[in-house]
């Protein structure tokens, strides 16, 4: 966790060496956790073979490293809640409660996935439980989460919404005008900057005026907190404050997690901008590890219970692949199906 | 300017003259007494009125709640109505010029037209932008553009161009109560135009055109202000003795290719005329429309196009006339069109 300018915030101090967060989470919630983040990874891990293996056309953008951010920011958020996410979204779509086998669906095209086939890695959506989409464009999703923060506070619903963003898109005009709107109408908006380094190639420090995104938040009157992002705790402890903020009406926070994505921007990247020992570094700092090795530090988690949580996200994986496989094609006489409502 | 054009009847109301502006503000307003969902967004709708006093009062009728003044943020502004409509709001953003529809392509286009058929039909997007559109105020290239057939070129959204105060009313209205987002351009020169306009609640179908003049000599598609000129050139050519048949399009998506084709069976001639730019624009897809259907056979000449000069609109107001049709241009045109007729 760092902290930069006076507008940022740190997370609270820490009186013992026990993450605030293990007060507020039961050990089963803390599991469940655990699990989200290894489901994704193994998704995502899964989706990427399947790739390989001819099964899935296209492209994908992976999130794998970034597991943290993803799970701890939605861990205060429930059904009532809305998320709007990326084309890195995979991780956020999970932590929002998608469905694997409705996810390996559409990557595979098929009717049964949560696009029917029609929208693929970049677009899956969920809004039965509040899943807004994710967005093939960078900062896409920033005003919608906006105007949806605007609906649930007209309606006079307690809903807040996540608007997940990557370090690219604070340079997007979408961003800055999304963050004023939030913060002139007080809405009830989380902005979560996944900071992982790279927009594509392109580091921050060539992109960005400032070190930590999180300072922009000054410039719209919000608190902005930078969190170390490959840290469970410290991101659910951020997102609970912010989201706790937002539900009193206090309007919106920029949160910047700072993480790392360890797989390339897409399937054709060849890792030019960035060297084989700076990668290393950052898996040293794996999120999934670091979590394990903490709850069993603290004595929340044995070595039998993370077996389990594993075996049991093999079984769903592959359960969800072989769903994926045996659902129907879409028929190409719907091919204009849905465009519109009538 | 008045219009020649009657009123379709409505059972029931009474008919009173309105403006083309008053009646657009009749039907948010009728909207926003029914339905608490619709709401108004804009740059300086509020007690300013609107640009073009389009919202006038509405204001201290609905309250800044319900009549929002924005930033100057129109890709955002354009979002966040994206996002509200996401979330079961009825949102009705107002362009203050279709120039700055530029600034917000990206939601409009990738957001907004394509959210629905993207995430597998799982959500609607039912919002209305309303745009001034159209030269003649000597406000110079970058606030006269028409860029309906821009907007109009991309699956997902309904265009429609309403050209009397009565249409203004009932496009609005049936805009407002389509579930998918629906573009409504305005055109300036119009928006002080009276015309009889009934009471209460009434709609106007989307996709269907309008045969404001029969004639049998030469069919003349238009559409907003061009309408009223062809109507006027039609006059005159009555006066020769040629009967020209006058359609107002009203929709551009989806058109309603059916009148266009049994009009052009009747008289055997097509004159479009439109004020956007003449190259790749709606005359071109009226024209190849009937060089699709069977109404090609019926042609006893060439098709001719009247449409936007190949500039930017000029400020100099000889040179903004000359560069859109004008009635003395459909009134020679169809005149030379005629003038070998057999």
């Amino acid at each position: 966790m760092s902290i930069s300018g006076s507008p940022v915030q740190t997370v609270a101090p820490q009186f013992d060496n026990r993450p605030r967060i293990y007060g507020r989470l039961s050990k089963p919630q803390l599991h469940d956790a655990l699990r989200k983040m290894i489901l994704i990874r193994r998704f995502e891990e899964s989706a990427e073979e399947a790739y390989m293996r001819g099964l899935i056309h296209g492209t994908m953008h992976l999130s794998i490293g970034q597991e943290a951010s993803a799970v701890g920011s939605c861990l205060p958020l429930d059904d009532r809640d809305y998320i709007t996410s990326t084309h890195r979204g995979h991780g956020h779509c999970i932590a929002k409660g998608a469905e694997v086998n409705r996810m390996f669906a559409e990557f595979f095209g098929k009717e049964d996935g949560y696009c029917k086939g029609r929208g693929g890695s970049m677009h899956i959506a969920d809004p039965t439980r509040g899943n807004l989409g994710a967005n093939g464009i960078v900062g896409g999703g920033i005003p919608i989460a906006v105007g949806a923060a605007l609906a649930a506070k007209k309606q006079g619903r307690d809903s807040v919404v996540i608007a997940f963003f990557g370090d690219g898109a604070n340079n997007e005009g979408a961003f800055h005008e999304g963050l004023n709107m939030a913060s002139i109408w007080k809405l009830p908006v989380i902005f979560v900057c996944e900071n992982n380094n790279y927009g594509m190639s392109t580091s921050t420090e060539r992109s960005t005026a400032v070190r930590d995104v999180a300072t922009r938040a000054a410039a719209y009157a919000m608190p902005g907190v930078v969190v170390d992002g490959n840290r469970l705790a410290d991101v659910a402890d951020a997102s609970f404050e912010a989201v706790e903020r937002a539900r009193r009406g206090l309007g919106p926070t920029l949160i910047e997690n700072k993480t790392y994505r360890i797989r390339g921007h897409s399937r054709s990247d060849r890792n030019r901008y960035r060297t084989k020992e700076e990668i290393a570094s950052w898996q040293a700092r794996d999120p999934i590890l670091q979590l394990e090795a903490e709850l069993t530090e603290f004595g929340l988690l044995t070595s039998d219970e993370a077996n389990a949580l594993r075996a049991s996200v093999e079984t769903e994986i592959a359960e969800a692949i072989e769903f994926a496989k045996t659902s129907p094609s879409p028929h190409v006489e719907n091919l204009t199906r849905d465009v519109y409502s009538n | 300017m008045s219009t020649a054009i009657e009123a379709e009847t409505a059972p029931d109301a009474g008919v009173r003259e309105l403006s083309y502006a008053q009646a657009l503000q009749e039907a948010m307003a009728i909207a926003m007494e029914a339905d608490s969902r619709v709401f108004l967004m804009g740059e300086d709708i509020g007690v300013y009125g609107g640009a073009f006093q389009v919202t006038g009062d509405l204001v201290h009728r609905f309250g800044e709640d319900r009549v929002m003044d924005t930033p100057i943020s129109e890709l955002g502004g354009a979002g966040v109505a994206v996002g509200a409509a996401m979330a079961g709001m009825r949102p009705i953003y107002e362009f203050q010029f279709s120039d700055f529809a530029t600034l917000a392509m990206e939601q409009i286009v990738n957001q907004a037209a394509k959210i629905r058929y993207m995430l597998g039909g799982s959500v609607s997007v039912p919002l209305v932008m309303r745009f001034p559109a159209g030269s003649g105020t000597g406000a110079a290239a970058q606030h006269s553009q028409s860029l309906e057939a821009w907007l109009a070129h991309v699956p997902g959204l309904k265009v429609v161009q309403p050209s009397t105060p009565h249409d203004a009313k009932g496009l609005l209205l049936a805009a407002i109560e389509d579930p998918d987002p629906v573009m409504i351009f305005e055109h300036k020169l119009l928006y002080k135009m009276k015309g009889p306009v009934p009471e209460g609640h009434y709609t106007v179908p989307i996709g269907k055109a309008e045969i404001r003049r029969p004639g049998r000599d030469v069919t003349i598609v238009a559409n907003a202000i061009m309408v009223h000129r062809a109507l006027e050139a039609a006059e005159r050519l009555a006066a020769r003795g040629i009967e020209a048949e006058v359609i107002d399009l009203r929709s551009l998506r989806p058109i309603d290719t059916a009148t266009i084709i049994d009009s052009v069976k009747r008289t055997s001639r097509l004159i479009c005329v439109y004020e956007g730019v003449k190259t790749l624009g709606i005359g071109a897809e009226i024209s190849a429309t009937i060089a699709e259907s069977d109404a090609f056979d019926y042609l006893d000449c060439p098709i001719v196009r009247l449409g936007g000069a190949e500039c930017p609109l000029p400020y100099n107001p000889e040179l903004e006339k000359a560069a859109v049709p004008q009635t003395d241009t459909i009134f020679a045109a169809v005149s030379d069109m005629l003038a070998n007729r057999i």
